[in-house]
């Protein structure tokens, strides 16, 4: 009795939310999941090495990681200065522009990819004067890269903005009356501050450009070998009815999705640690 | 810094004003090019050849057909994630056990998972020659290439948005309020409708409409398992796809502007909850501040 009282009182409902959880879990990404990989495994080693490692294969993963690499990158760069100019600044329509960061969110991605055609193609509204210098962006793998941007903006941008909203001043003010100008302090105070989040922010960009289809589908021009992205290949797999082709490719993809993501909770672990220790 | 002998006090932790004009335009350049214009061709184009043209295209049957199916699909499919992302994130957030971190990377993993991939695994279960395809064949029920698959599919893609937003906040919430209201004599569900529910309202809010926005706009998933036939299985986006590559533009971006709406009316409610849920904290803050 006595032992009891001075227990606390444990919330109920784990076995069923967990339970729930687990099911529902299990149906919708365990079994189609593993029947993904298991299909793989009808093809035998060298079967399953010819499908991956085909060139039209290379040449896809080749597209697809290099233009979500670029892409990543931008949004890093351009990310990080949206964030800044959103924390530090203040200008008009600043809240409007700041709900508008979350547009690729919200925004389909098959209304993205035929709007960033009709600015991008040839007649576009941007891409004919590019066109006149003899530069094609919709159809080649810079239109790629242009979609992936719009898709992984506000991954950067939403990761950076908390933690620099809640940069302590009284740092930078510190280091500024050590006698450091403006960019040493940003440099060696701010940024250093800032890293786990932009890591974060450009794992998550990344991880979410390669698997990236409806956007990417319309400005590609889908041509094997220059401009076909691996979700592409596994599509024209399927069309042709090569499910075990298809999985194959798939199986792969999963592999890395799912090596990025645990590598993001890591990041995000670091980040909130490194965070939540410096109050 | 000047020589001018004129002493200006600029405080130390901004920048010079021509560094921060030159931030500033280059951000806003960037987001203007990037999110402004899409949006801004995407009416423009919709009205490019006037109204008729534009109620023509969303009022024909094909349209209204997969306006409707959309409409079907985050309906069943929005309620199932709500419904998952509040038990998941009790289980996560209010309970320690093995495992926990893994869960979370699994209830991420649909962000990060291309969806066409998810729509190939589904085929693989559901289709004709899947794992159950010969059951549900002997049984006239048809998965693939109709509505239950549109939906299952939906559900694949939108299942971590509820889930996400709430996980965080239970766990910065803890578990205090509901032991309180446990040793006060509540049950189990009184505690979770009348004080957990309640206190994570605006973020189970926003994580709905954000679950409904991917929904209604999900196209790879819904692509692979569709089979997109007119009147029958095509959802909004997949109309889209068929009316761009058969060259009618307007018609395209008219539907388009549709889901474009969509969007912003998600921003702006999005908005809208992130300013109530600041003011409920603040008044939260306020009353506890007297004691």
């Amino acid at each position: 009795m006595f032992k009891k009282s001075t227990q606390k009182p444990v919330l109920p409902g784990f076995g069923l939310s967990m339970g729930f959880t687990t099911f529902y879990l299990s149906l919708l990404v365990f079994l189609p999941l593993s029947a993904l990989v298991l299909k793989s495994f009808e093809l035998d080693w060298a079967g399953f090495v010819k499908v991956v490692a085909s060139e039209r294969a290379i040449a896809s993963y080749q597209l697809t990681f290099g233009s979500s690499f670029i892409a990543a990158l931008i949004n890093l760069v351009f990310g990080l200065l949206v964030a800044w100019v959103l924390v530090r600044y203040s200008f008009p329509f600043k809240k409007v522009i700041d709900a508008l960061v979350d547009l690729p969110f919200a925004l389909p991605t098959a209304v993205a990819g035929i709007a960033l055609t009709a600015i991008y193609a040839p007649n576009g509204w941007i891409g004919q004067y590019f066109y006149q210098w003899g530069i094609k962006i919709a159809y080649t793998p810079i239109g790629v890269t242009l979609a992936l941007v719009f898709i992984g903006l506000p991954f950067v941008v939403r990761t950076v903005q908390p933690v620099l909203e809640d940069l302590e001043q009284e740092l930078e003010e510190a280091a500024a009356s050590l006698g450091a100008n403006r960019l040493q302090i940003f440099c060696r105070v701010i940024f250093p501050a800032l890293i786990p989040s932009l890591l974060t922010g450009f794992a998550l960009a990344f991880a979410r450009a390669i698997g990236e289809y409806g956007s990417v589908v319309f400005i590609s021009g889908n041509m094997p070998f220059r401009t076909e992205i691996t979700p592409l290949l596994i599509m024209s797999r399927l069309e042709e009815f090569d499910y075990a082709g298809a999985a194959a490719l798939g199986s792969v993809m999963l592999l890395i999705s799912f090596v990025l993501l645990l590598l993001i909770n890591a990041l995000q672990h670091w980040s909130q640690q490194r965070h939540g220790g410096g109050r | 810094m000047s020589a001018s002998g004129q002493f200006q006090p600029r405080r130390a932790t901004t920048e010079p004003l021509w560094l921060r004009g030159i931030l500033l335009t280059l951000a806003l350049g960037f987001l203007a090019l990037f999110l402004l214009l899409p949006l801004v061709i995407v009416f423009g184009e919709a009205f490019s050849k006037g109204w008729q043209v534009y109620l023509a295209a969303i009022t024909e049957p094909a349209a209204a057909h997969a306006i409707k199916l959309t409409l079907i699909a985050a309906v069943i499919a929005v309620p199932c994630n709500a419904i998952f992302g509040l038990a998941a994130s009790w289980a996560i957030a209010k309970f320690q056990f093995r495992g926990r971190q893994f869960l979370i990377t699994l209830i991420d993993l649909p962000i990060a998972v291309s969806p066409v991939i998810a729509g190939l695994s589904l085929m693989l279960i559901f289709g004709a020659r899947g794992w159950w395809g010969e059951w549900l064949n002997d049984h006239d029920l048809q998965v693939m290439f109709a509505v239950p698959g549109i939906v299952l599919a939906t559900i694949f893609i939108t299942f971590p948005y509820v889930a996400r937003e709430l996980i965080p906040l239970m766990q910065q919430q803890g578990r205090e309020a509901e032991e309180a209201a446990l040793t006060l004599g509540a049950s189990g569900w009184q505690t979770f409708i009348r004080v957990t529910l309640p206190s994570v309202k605006w973020a189970l809010l926003y994580g709905l409409i954000l679950c409904n926005a991917r929904a209604m706009g999900e196209f790879g998933a819904v692509s692979v398992v569709s089979g997109k036939i007119r009147e029958q299985t095509n959802t909004m986006p997949l109309h889209i796809e068929i009316l761009y590559n058969e060259y009618q533009f307007a018609a395209a971006f008219a539907v388009s502007s549709l889901l474009a709406l969509l969007a912003l009316l998600t921003l702006v409610l999005k908005s809208s909850l992130e300013w109530r849920a600041a003011r409920d904290l603040a008044e939260a803050e306020a009353c506890r501040r007297p004691e």
